[in-house]
């Protein structure tokens, strides 16, 4: 792609030319500068709250001092509800969708195309659906296993997408191979492809954590707003992203903890998405990266 | 090893399993139209564009639940985010593939997707702390339509931007060649050759990040202010449908409850139309 450049743009060119040049430069200056100002923004006002005893200890005065230990442990049980159901379900879809449904599949056509569209709905209306689903109609209420229910179902799809890349990936020769040699398809499936395909499953269960860790609308009706210790699954949690909304939106001089919870939530983020593009980088091509990033 | 799981079972098993993550959306239109039901009886279709305005009530009779001009609110702020990350994000996509130094593409693309990873409420308190205060030394309140748009349109400009990119890879590389060959100029190759080549996953991306913008619920929570009414400048402070959502859904009872299911079923139609257009406007990878 670096033709491009020795074609024209050094040489003297029409006045158009310099122009767009001139233009696409300016954006990107323009875009980064912007996202350098939110960067030290949030690690300036962010590192000054933050400190072993804010990650340990209870909030205080509605969230204004203390810590947020409780609510990072929250935030772990949903992520841990979240997985538990995505893992199995997940899996078992993807190995369906990639193994046993070729393209033309009448069935497998049909659940993709839904997860197509489960893969756009807004958060919020899960956030309905979590409620009036889980909370009410399975009498879950406003609990740690309805939050994490509710974030399976929004991640699904993005992990079964990554898992059904990861087993194409696999070369076919693989599984011929394995047929010739009488092996049963479940053995095939967990000796040769599911090993196989683990980049795959790796990189879809980071996007998922990144996607569950970053999600606030579809947690605040079915996991609940309570910043105490949960006790068990069943009792309410409020997870990082609900704290930073309700210190920003509803408590005074609640700013600094907010901060401090941003931060530490971009913090887990990073090494989340590093992880991811590093597995990314190391198996599959770079290029599936920018369509699940 | 485990004789229950021999091949038929296993079949079944994963049939099972995909039948299941393929039913959950059907499952959410399910219960979404289920709970709305009752209030398109009892409020009526109707009210919800002709009442007087939306102050809504547990009892149909005593509320009124006129939801244009939170539909409006949630369009306009779409359109002008896409009108400011539209342009910019197909930029910064040529800028990677066209101008950048490998180094600095590369630099690009990472920063892209870290951006794409920050959290929709930590772009919402940001947008609260650093944007709304300058943009209420301009013009009072601050939290307005504009500082709506301006926070969506960071917000989904990386989606814009990557999916853009990977439509760029997409142009074959002879006719970047042969237009090389041609001595075209740069900015002439861009406009005649690689823009029209690359329309469709171009065009795939902007719908994506408008229906990212459609059914974004905190970062527009935050900064646009929540107050229900036709946007007169772009200083006014807005309620979008999903802000709506967020913030009544805590005391909703009765018909006023359905009535906010009933927005969250507008919602989804909405956003799904525009994945079932972007689908239909790239080319399936599947297939």
């Amino acid at each position: 792609m670096i033709e491009l450049q020795h074609t024209g743009a050094g040489r003297s060119g029409g006045l158009a030319d310099k122009m767009a040049g001139f233009i696409f430069k300016a954006m990107a200056l323009g875009v980064a500068l912007l996202f350098l100002w939110l960067l030290t923004d949030l690690v300036r006002h962010g590192l000054g709250s933050i400190s072993v005893a804010f990650l340990t200890e209870a909030p205080r005065n509605a969230g204004r001092e203390g810590g947020i230990g409780p609510i990072i442990v929250s935030t772990l049980s949903i992520l841990g509800v979240c997985l538990a159901t995505v893992l199995p379900l997940g899996m078992g879809t993807a190995v369906f969708l990639g193994e046993f449904a070729p393209p033309g599949h009448g069935f497998g056509t049909l659940v993709r195309r839904s997860l197509d569209v489960l893969a756009g709905v807004p958060s919020i209306v899960f956030g309905l659906f979590g409620n009036a689903f889980f909370c009410v109609y399975l009498g879950l209420g406003f609990s740690i296993l309805s939050g994490g229910l509710t974030l399976a179902c929004m991640v699904l799809p993005i992990f079964i997408r990554s898992c059904e890349e990861g087993l194409r990936a696999v070369p076919s020769s693989m599984r011929h191979a394995a047929a010739a040699l009488g092996m049963s398809r479940f053995t095939t499936l967990t000796h040769i492809l599911l090993p196989a395909a683990l980049p795959g499953l790796a990189v879809g269960l980071v996007l998922g954590i990144g996607r569950a860790l970053a999600e606030t609308a579809a947690l605040i009706f079915s996991s609940g707003y309570v910043d105490r210790m949960p006790q068990s699954i069943h009792d309410s949690g409020r997870s990082l992203s609900i704290h930073i909304y309700e210190l920003s939106m509803n408590v005074a001089g609640g700013d600094g903890a907010a901060y401090g919870s941003a931060l530490v939530l971009i913090s887990m983020l990073l090494v989340i998405n590093g992880l991811a593009s590093h597995i990314a980088g190391k198996w599959l091509g770079k290029h599936q990266m920018g369509e699940l990033g | 090893m485990f004789p229950l799981l021999s091949d038929p079972w296993l079949n079944r098993l994963l049939k099972l399993c995909a039948g299941m993550s393929g039913a959950l959306v059907l499952l959410i239109l399910i219960f979404l139209v289920v709970e709305s039901v009752p209030a398109l009886s009892s409020i009526g279709l109707f009210s919800f564009f002709s009442d007087p305005s939306w102050s809504p009530a547990e009892e149909a009779s005593q509320g009124s639940f006129n939801m244009v001009p939170m539909v409006a609110g949630t369009l306009w702020a779409t359109l002008l985010a896409m009108l400011a990350a539209g342009p910019v994000g197909i930029g910064l996509a040529i800028y990677c593939h066209y101008y950048a130094t490998p180094v600095m593409a590369k630099l690009f693309r990472k920063l892209l997707e870290l951006l794409a990873g920050i959290p929709s409420v930590v772009y919402g308190f940001w947008g609260l702390t650093a944007i709304v205060p300058i943009l209420a030394k301009i013009h009072q309140p601050g939290a307005s339509l504009l500082a709506g748009a301006m926070i969506l349109g960071i917000m989904i400009l990386p989606t814009v931007a990557l999916v853009a990119d990977s439509a760029l890879f997409q142009v074959p590389r002879e006719l970047i060649q042969g237009a090389t060959a041609l001595g075209m100029r740069p900015w002439s190759m861009i406009w005649g050759v690689i823009l029209p080549t690359s329309r469709a996953g171009l065009f795939t991306g902007l719908l994506l990040g408008a229906g990212r913008a459609l059914g974004e619920t905190m970062a527009i929570l935050m900064v646009s202010g929540n107050v229900v009414q036709h946007p007169e400048t772009l200083f006014s402070p807005i309620r979008t449908l999903t802000a709506n959502i967020a913030l009544e859904m805590a005391y909703a009872l009765g018909d006023h409850r359905n009535a906010l299911f009933i927005s969250g079923l507008l919602l989804m139609i909405m956003v799904t139309t525009l994945v079932i257009l972007a689908e239909l406007a790239g080319r399936r990878r599947y297939d």
